[in-house]
């Protein structure tokens, strides 16, 4: 730090003060920089591509049992589990076997149609008992299997992940911040001094932008080395999307905090704005998969609009005027919020 | 002086000020005048409603009722021109622990449009040598003068102090005190809370007694003090739950009050070397044993019993 003896700006000052404050905090590097990254580690191993999966098959024991068994083991891509009668229905519901086979003549299947692994068993098994009962296939089917990079489910996962990064830590780390500063009165001290209170509020989202650089840059990065995620869109696009979006969970988390007395209060509400953006704001899963009745909701979170806008620069190289709706809608969440928060917020 | 200099040379004026919460009465139309340049004390005990006066004082809370005028500006109108001239430390505000001395100066620092430099206010509150030590390891009293140092740094007209040494050792209140001193010499004014009665005594110009939120007694210490009509204070207690009986004790010469309270009797008197003979004959006439024995300087402690029947620190 230099030696400056008369401060800039109070923004600047309470800006630098609030990343002061932030890297001087082990623990919080670790929750905005080092967790993001290791989910989305996590993740990406576990819905990476791995070429066709095996399916897994019970075969009950008893009579027929080591026909069936017999039968299924020629055919590729299956793995067989013997299994007691009783214990068949146990072993479906924790997803040991995803299809359990009585043997008979006919045999009978029982698995779960509600989950499409289950389903896809069923189908694999039937087609290797009908082959080895003498059904001759009338044609073999030519293969194109989709390992394109950007049409992976990884690559549609890691924009969403990056949109949840940036709600999640703009949420806690500002609500945090502010709702200590009012606990220990520090809000109210800097309250009975000449401060204008925009410039409060502005440089938690100020000093927030900064982290961004290295939690969105990093998230981003990582993905690109690891699992290959492409970034086809500008690199200028992409940031803007990112900046707006963190401005408007910026202001989302002031406007949390901007009354909480407790931490514990702050955290509460902190979950109930986040929790349903989890769910439906296609982070994990299409947005899509709702009822139409909900969609305009939907696409107004802010969420929504974060992580469409997101995939729309990532893989389909969208640019800035294909984005415009989704900035517009980040745009009226960080504006309305920031404006709020500053008429509502607690300073004693 | 026309009665106009004298409301401009006031540097507070409040009259009739109320506040209550909920059922709660804090402040019960109180009335204060602090002169320019004086250093004025309201003393009191816990909960007298000290706080929420200094805090409407400076423009934190809003009184429900009653004039307020700081330095001839009024709170709702000239915040931001009153804001740059006053210097506030309040009750138990903990900076960021995270943060050096410098850069928590330097920040508040940033706030105002003139004042001493990041160096100079260091020096004034003697830490230096701590410029880059976290706030949070420094020690209490070291922590306190920080806080005073942000209430500094504009180089205040009026500065406000709500309890400025409470949990403070003897060496660290003695630092503080000198500090004040020291921004007394330059001509500034300082309005404290305390429920010190050496405190008051020692820095006080004149001192306002407050309890229940009201203002109870007014005036310089010593005017305080000789107000009780003695000067000094014979506290005595009897042994295995006796009591004496009080009537004969008035009459001892040199007495000019008895207050009697949970085994303990006060006597103000106004020659001991008179009325500590003539008190032991009395006992031993009455036939008890004391049990403690003590006399002293009468102090605002004494003031505030005299007019309450009870003590600053009634825990």
């Amino acid at each position: 730090m230099s030696r400056r003896e008369y401060p800039t700006h109070p923004l600047v000052e309470l800006t630098v003060a609030r990343l002061l404050e932030f890297v001087r905090e082990p623990e919080a590097v670790f929750w905005v920089v080092v967790f993001p990254l290791a989910l989305a580690f996590a993740l990406g191993i576990a819905f990476r591509s791995k070429g066709a999966e095996a399916v897994f098959a019970g075969v009950v024991e008893g009579a027929g049992s080591a026909d069936v068994r017999a039968a299924l083991s020629s055919a590729p891509g299956i793995r067989i589990r013997p299994i007691p009668l009783d214990r068949a229905d146990l072993a479906l519901r924790d997803g040991e076997v995803q299809v359990v086979v009585l043997p008979g003549d006919p045999p009978t299947y029982r698995y779960d149609a509600t989950r499409p692994e289950s389903a896809l068993a069923r189908l694999t098994v039937d087609a290797a008992l009908q082959r080895a009962a003498g059904r001759v296939d009338r044609f073999t089917a030519g293969e194109q299997r989709l390992e394109v990079i950007g049409a992976r489910y990884i690559d549609w996962l890691i924009p969403g992940l990056l949109g949840m990064n940036i709600m999640g830590t703009g949420m806690w780390s500002i609500g945090f911040s502010v709702v200590w500063a009012r606990t220990r009165r520090v809000l109210k001290r800097l309250a009975a001094t000449p401060m204008l209170r925009r410039d409060y509020l502005l440089a938690q989202m100020l000093a927030r932008l900064v982290f961004l650089v290295v939690e969105a840059g990093g998230l981003l990065g990582f993905a690109m080395l690891v699992f290959s995620v492409p970034i086809r869109g500008s690199l200028i696009t992409l940031s803007a999307v990112v900046l707006v979006g963190a401005l408007a969970f910026g202001g989302l988390g002031l406007l949390v905090a901007s009354r909480a007395r407790t931490i514990e209060a702050a955290s509460g509400w902190m979950n109930f704005a986040m929790l349903p953006m989890w769910v439906v704001s296609g982070v994990f899963f299409s947005s899509a998969h709702f009822p139409a009745a909900t969609q305009p909701l939907i696409h107004a979170l802010p969420l929504t609009a974060l992580n469409d806008a997101l995939r729309a620069v990532m893989l389909d190289g969208a640019p800035v005027r294909a984005v415009g709706s989704e900035l517009a809608i980040l745009s009226a969440w960080a504006g309305v919020c920031f404006t709020v928060a500053l008429k509502v917020f607690r300073w004693k | 002086m026309t009665e106009r200099e004298a409301t401009q040379s006031a540097a507070v004026v409040c009259r009739g000020l109320q506040k209550r919460y909920g059922d709660v009465v804090a402040v019960a139309g109180l009335d204060l005048e602090v002169r320019s340049g004086e250093c004025f004390g309201l003393l009191g005990p816990n909960g007298a409603g000290k706080t929420t006066t200094i805090e409407i004082l400076e423009g934190l809370l809003e009184q429900d009722a009653g004039e307020v005028e700081v330095l001839g500006l009024r709170w709702g109108a000239d915040d931001r021109a009153l804001r740059q001239r006053l210097g506030i430390q309040l009750q138990e505000t903990q900076l960021n622990e995270k943060l050096t001395a410098e850069e928590v100066v330097r920040l508040f620092r940033s706030f105002y449009r003139r004042g001493p430099s990041v160096s100079e206010v260091l020096e004034m509150v003697e830490l230096e040598s701590k410029r880059r030590s976290r706030v949070g390891k420094l020690s209490g009293g070291q922590k306190q003068r920080l806080a005073v140092a942000c209430a500094l740094v504009n180089e205040p007209d009026l500065l406000f102090l709500d309890e400025p040494t409470t949990g403070l050792d003897p060496q660290a209140r003695r630092q503080l005190w000198s500090l004040l001193d020291r921004f007394r010499q330059n001509g500034g004014t300082v309005v404290l809370t305390t429920h010190y009665m050496d405190e008051a005594e020692t820095l006080c110009d004149r001192v306002a007694i407050v309890d229940l939120g009201r203002v109870i007694a007014l005036g310089t210490p010593r005017a305080l003090i000789s107000s009780l009509g003695a000067e000094h204070v014979v506290e005595f207690a009897v042994g295995h739950g006796a009591s004496a009986s009080t009537g004969p004790l008035a009459g001892l010469p040199g007495v000019t009050d008895v207050l009697a309270k949970e085994g303990t009797i006060r006597l103000r008197v106004t020659e001991p070397h008179v009325v500590i003979p003539a008190l032991l004959l009395e006992l031993e006439r009455q036939r008890l044993d004391l049990s403690q024995f003590a006399t002293h300087h009468a102090t605002l402690e004494d003031v505030f019993v005299a007019h309450t029947g009870r003590h600053l620190r009634d825990e």
